[in-house]
């Protein structure tokens, strides 16, 4: 971790970073979830994570910025590496993998009784931020980067739940924006939001994979298919396939990612 | 056939809504007659001067004042021994997973919730105010007085927290942790924050229901006719007040034992409507940006 830091001081990583996964399996007590699971990421990229309901794809992306082991009962084995540093080394701690690895969730989940400035700021201000004008640019810089801002520049001060579903989802993106992570993991970011409001998203991931590695669990097909650079298909705690995108989508080299885009399950 | 029917559903739709409109008058009444019998008896009662002065001998037309300030220096008291723990009760069985401890625990506070006002004076009085055996000996005081509220306090405090930093859906926490922010910050700045309306309203429920008893202070503030003086010395309270005055053969402390009930009330009132106020200024329309 710390050798990494230095490293991105000096400059030549400074955002996006591939994350390869190698043997990884994940499970709740008696239950496995992911089965020896291996894939590269690619940095600076989008990657959708595609798969019916219960076949471990939020469970996979909750392991690499391990809020997956946060939950009772729950396990990890194998590898994930950032940049080529193991997320599950003994000298790696979470709370600090986390500032870099930046989650948004299903549901918007904005902080109750935070304002939307407070929001944004949140991640900043209780990790110790105290100049204000320090925080005032970062929260701009966030909104404007979730393509939020200008909707909210006059009512910073308006809770974060007075928002429109759509806006409170660009408001979470703000939120883990602000904190500077390199990957962003978006656990089906949409799947709570009217076509409109997902429209817009969709627009902000793909100015967003320019700078940040975004991975984005999905189980709408034509989402993965109009901004993902990279699918993966996970059936079972398995990956079937993985490729670029275009290429998975006209010439699947599995019979099962045939059925699944062809709409035959899921 | 048709309109038939809609006539018969609109006759059942008014028949019920009438009958709901009548039991909540009928749950009104008991409310507004106290209200009521109050305001009558100690309207009158309650002066500039009654409320201003303290304690004087019958017939030289004293005040509540002492008795007010005992009230409120009792509750502040109170307050500052059971907010704390009842705060750390709360998050620690709404977050903890069902262990045996938190179980208990809970059992404990639910029991502890049970027990007769009058019998935590009588147990205070043994362990704090008592001079001799197994207790602190400090003698009638207000700590002793504050202690017993706080005891009673506690419990209701507790568990209505606990559901409080419950209600904040799990999906919360995780955002927090998911910015790099280790859990226990989470759950004091975010959690605990998000859940400070539900945990203000506990605590007005919990000061509203101590700030009415007389029994547990009987043993231990025993009352006083002087101003709250030091917090090892007995004080007086209004429902204390209200409890000697009534039971006097003086008009004079009957009317004043009437105008104490009916500032009581008020106090109560006041403070669940200062409450209510600041939360709505505060959580719903504009929310702090600090």
């Amino acid at each position: 971790m710390r050798a990494l830091s230095t490293n991105l001081a000096a400059g030549d990583v400074a955002f996006g970073a591939g994350i390869s996964v190698a043997s990884l399996r994940a499970g709740f007590g008696e239950h496995t979830v992911l089965k020896d699971l291996r894939v590269k990421i690619q940095s600076k990229a989008l990657t959708a994570i595609m798969g019916p309901s219960g076949c471990g794809k939020s469970t996979f992306i909750r392991c690499i910025n391990r809020l997956h082991e946060e939950t009772p009962g729950a396990w990890v084995r194998g590898s994930i590496e950032l940049d080529g540093e193991g997320v599950y080394d003994t000298t790696v701690d979470p709370v600090e993998l986390r500032r870099r690895v930046g989650m948004v969730f299903q549901r918007p989940n904005p902080f109750p009784n935070f304002s939307i400035y407070a929001n944004v700021a949140a991640g900043l201000r209780l990790n110790g931020m105290r100049k204000r004008r320090m925080l005032d640019e970062r929260v701009e810089r966030s909104l404007r980067r979730a393509a939020l801002w200008d909707e909210v520049k006059d009512r910073l001060e308006k809770p974060g739940s007075s928002l429109s579903g759509g806006q409170q989802q660009r408001l979470c993106i703000a939120r883990a924006l602000a904190v500077e992570p390199e990957v962003l993991l978006l656990d089906e970011p949409c799947s709570a939001l009217d076509p409109l409001a997902t429209e817009r998203i969709e627009e902000l991931l793909l100015h967003l994979k320019r700078e940040y590695t975004l991975v984005m669990v999905t189980h709408n097909i034509q989402q993965a298919a109009r901004v993902a650079d990279e699918t993966m298909f996970l059936l079972l705690g398995e990956l079937v396939e993985q490729g670029p995108t275009s290429q998975l989508f006209t010439n699947p080299r599995d019979p099962r990612t045939e059925s699944f885009i062809s709409g035959r399950f899921g | 056939m048709n309109s038939r029917r809609t006539i018969y559903r609109r006759f059942k739709s008014r028949t019920i809504l009438g009958l709901m409109a009548f039991t909540f008058l009928l749950a009104l009444v008991p409310l507004v007659s106290l209200l009521w019998t109050l305001a009558a008896n100690g309207a009158a009662t309650v002066t500039p001067h009654f409320l201003t002065a303290s304690w004087a001998p019958v017939g030289e037309n004293g005040g509540i004042a002492h008795a007010i300030a005992g009230s409120l220096s009792l509750l502040a008291l109170a307050s500052v021994v059971a907010v704390p723990l009842g705060l750390a009760n709360g998050i620690y069985l709404a977050r903890r997973a069902p262990t045996r401890l938190a179980h208990l625990t809970r059992l404990l506070l639910d029991v502890t919730s049970g027990i007769p006002a009058i019998i935590v004076g009588v147990f205070i009085y043994t362990v704090v105010v008592r001079r001799e055996g197994f207790s602190l000996g400090i003698g009638f005081s207000m700590v002793a007085g504050g202690l017993a509220l706080a005891m009673i306090m506690l419990p209701i405090f507790a568990r209505t927290s606990e559901e409080a930093i419950r209600a904040i859906p799990r999906a919360v926490e995780e955002a927090g942790l998911a910015l790099g922010l280790p859990r226990r910050r989470v759950i004091l700045r975010i959690i605990l924050r998000a859940a400070v309306p539900s945990i203000f309203t506990g605590l007005f429920l919990s000061l509203a229901r101590v700030a009415g008893e007389a029994a547990p202070l009987l043993f231990t503030a025993f009352g006083s006719n002087d101003w709250p003086a030091s917090p090892l010395k007995p004080v007086s309270s209004l429902p204390q007040l209200l409890f000697d005055y009534a039971r006097q053969p003086f008009d004079e402390l009957v009317r004043q034992a009437w105008g104490a009930a009916l500032v009581l009330v008020a106090i109560i009132l006041l403070i669940r409507t200062a409450t209510f106020v600041y939360l709505r200024w505060r959580y719903s329309k504009g929310a702090s940006i600090a």
